[in-house]
């Protein structure tokens, strides 16, 4: 969902174009800062309230900031220790969700629009998919093929990857989608071959340098979708960080709630990254893209 | 499928042995296993009993007041979430017209809303037992210094009304992230035209904003009911027990360890699911081929 948001600018350059400005379909500065200021008010208070409760002290009131203290100088006891082991299970799905579904989509990907560019929208097709199909519905069924794959390799965590793929699979394939819409992979492919490059060296030195920012952009919604996955790890009966937080936030909601507000620190840090990589460098990139296409083709 | 085959065999003719098709195989087989193999076991199980025998037991259980009811629950609460969601998010869309994509205030919101809409979860939960929990900073706050006791009612937070706000409020970014696009696809000439013709600022969103942009606000709309409608961790975290709307009676069924065999159970409320999903994304493509009649 995150790649549609980019491609943009018609109607911003509405405002630019002088005399026409006067009636751009957009509001004014007055009434646009009211609205994102009311409702990024309002968006803002629960998140607010979470950073209040971490620093309240006790029924006698007052704050402290013990708590983001303890934290931040590790001095938590060894309750604390299955928060750890679930951030480490997180990192290793989210690491090998990004392996499993770049290593499996991006080359099916390239093929498909190389080789068979019919099957482009049965590409499109399932790989959007997994919007339709709740995450609920999918552990339904997914329970008794984890069974199945628990009798024959064990129940790894890393297991898990596999069924995360099917869920940033919409994630990642818009991402990756944008990116080569704007590359013309068939000359620049066409042009390497000639020039007695073989199938391998075609996807690794030609194609794969040219997606870098649509790969990017996939890892990192990838990551970012992982960390927050709740619902297929606590009904398969798997450790990850947002069952732990749960877990302990029944024991201990401060600390339970100061590692939320780290998650969503991270998260968006991740997003913000997502969007400088869209964003940046345009410019630059497609001139350069086009030298080489010009080179290549010569 | 035969449009598949077919499409195998036509790229097959023009590149020979020399393109495989055996490339697609790993892809083919990873997404047989993990999505469509659990899709077909969630939607078939409703269809046997417990020791694998031909049943309809589970399916009329469907038809079982209490089951209808979370149906009723689950459809009112993501309706109205989606909504109050559409048109707050769509006025947030709406005041963002004229900024540049790649502003800071763009990414910034690009970035909260995408956390916001994806993230949240078990997040959410402890966020709005912060705000509004028993002891959370606006209802004390209102206690104390307003005087109105939200919960002077008993504590509607755990139940299915307690689910609203925070729905609300991952409801609100998915709609500025999908909207957005549509709302940019607003061709700078239309108002150019409407200018030169004197028309003013209500007469282009009257004459032509309106109407272009209605079936991406309604399939909009759509997108974020199906959001609502299948999310689950929120409501999980929210309430421990009790199971008041769908996802919530298929953990039940799932994790019932008092009456055995109950996962056909959970297979019957998956597949009422996918039949209430498959209605409204069928829907929104209806609408979604009116909306980019104007997108290109």
């Amino acid at each position: 969902m995150s790649g549609g948001a980019r491609g943009a600018g018609g109607v911003g350059r509405v405002g630019k174009a002088g005399s026409v400005g006067r009636i751009a379909p957009g509001p004014g500065p007055v009434v646009r800062w009211l609205i994102l200021g009311t409702v990024g008010l309002v968006f803002a208070i629960p998140i607010l309230a979470m950073v209040e409760f971490t620093m309240r002290q006790g029924l006698a009131g007052g704050y402290t900031l013990d708590r983001w203290i303890a934290v931040a100088t590790g001095q938590l006891d060894n309750s604390y220790r299955q928060l750890w082991v679930a951030i480490g299970n997180s990192v290793t799905l989210a690491i090998v969700t990004v392996v499993v579904t770049l290593g499996l989509l991006v080359p099916t990907m390239i093929l498909i629009r190389l080789s068979f560019p019919r099957l482009r929208r049965v590409l499109e097709f399932i790989c959007l998919l997994p919007i339709t199909i709740p995450a609920i519905v999918l552990v339904v069924g997914l329970a008794p093929v984890y069974s199945v794959i628990g009798r024959t390799v064990g129940s790894g965590i890393w297991t898990l990857a596999f069924a995360y793929g099917v869920l940033v699979l919409p994630f990642a394939y818009r991402a990756i989608q944008t990116n080569l819409d704007g590359l013309d992979v068939v000359t620049l492919s066409e042009a390497a071959r000639t020039l007695g490059a073989g199938w391998f060296t075609v996807l690794l030195r030609v194609i794969l340098p040219n997606l870098r920012r649509g790969l990017l952009a996939a890892a990192f919604i990838s990551v970012a979708v992982v960390l927050g996955e709740f619902t297929v790890a606590s009904l398969l009966n798997r450790v990850n960080l947002q069952t732990a937080l749960l877990i302990i936030s029944k024991a201990d909601p401060f600390f339970a709630t100061i590692f939320a507000l780290l998650a969503l620190l991270f998260a968006f840090a991740l997003l913000i990254v997502i969007g400088r990589i869209g964003a940046a460098p345009i410019g630059p990139r497609r001139n350069r893209l086009s030298r080489r296409k010009a080179r290549l083709t010569q | 499928m035969l449009n598949v085959l077919k499409g195998v065999g036509r790229g097959l003719g023009r590149w020979g042995a020399r393109r495989p098709v055996i490339g697609l195989l790993p892809f083919a087989l990873y997404v047989l296993i993990f999505l469509a193999l659990p899709t077909l076991i969630a939607v078939f199980t409703g269809f046997f009993d417990s020791e694998g025998r031909w049943s309809t037991t589970n399916l009329e259980a469907l038809a079982d007041p209490v089951i209808l009811r979370t149906f009723w629950n689950s459809i009112w609460l993501s309706g109205l979430t989606a909504i109050i969601g559409a048109v707050i998010g769509a006025l947030v869309a709406y005041a963002l017209i004229g900024t540049k994509p790649e502003s800071a205030l763009r990414s910034a919101i690009d970035a909260v809303s995408g956390v916001l809409a994806q993230f949240g979860g078990v997040m959410l939960a402890f966020a709005f037992v912060a705000t509004i929990g028993i002891q959370g900073y606006i209802t004390v706050l209102l206690r104390d210094r307003v005087g109105v006791d939200i919960f002077a009612e008993g504590v509607w937070l755990y139940e299915v009304p307690g689910l609203i706000l925070p729905y609300i409020y991952f409801q609100v970014p998915l709609m500025i992230i999908t909207f957005l696009p549509a709302l940019e696809s607003l061709k700078p000439q239309w108002a150019e035209a409407n200018a030169t013709l004197g028309g003013s600022r209500a007469t282009f969103w009257w004459r032509i904003g309106i109407p272009v942009l209605w079936p991406s606000f309604i399939g909009c709309t759509l997108l974020l009911f199906a959001n609502g409608f299948s999310s689950y961790a929120t409501a999980a975290a929210l309430t421990s027990q009790g199971s008041a709307i769908v996802p919530l009676q298929i953990r039940a069924a799932l994790t019932s360890e008092t009456v055995l065999g109950r996962e056909n159970l959970a297979g019957a409320l998956a597949l009422g699911m996918i039949v209430v999903m498959a209605i409204v994304m069928w829907l929104y493509s209806l609408l979604q081929s009116r909306a980019l009649r104007w997108q290109r």
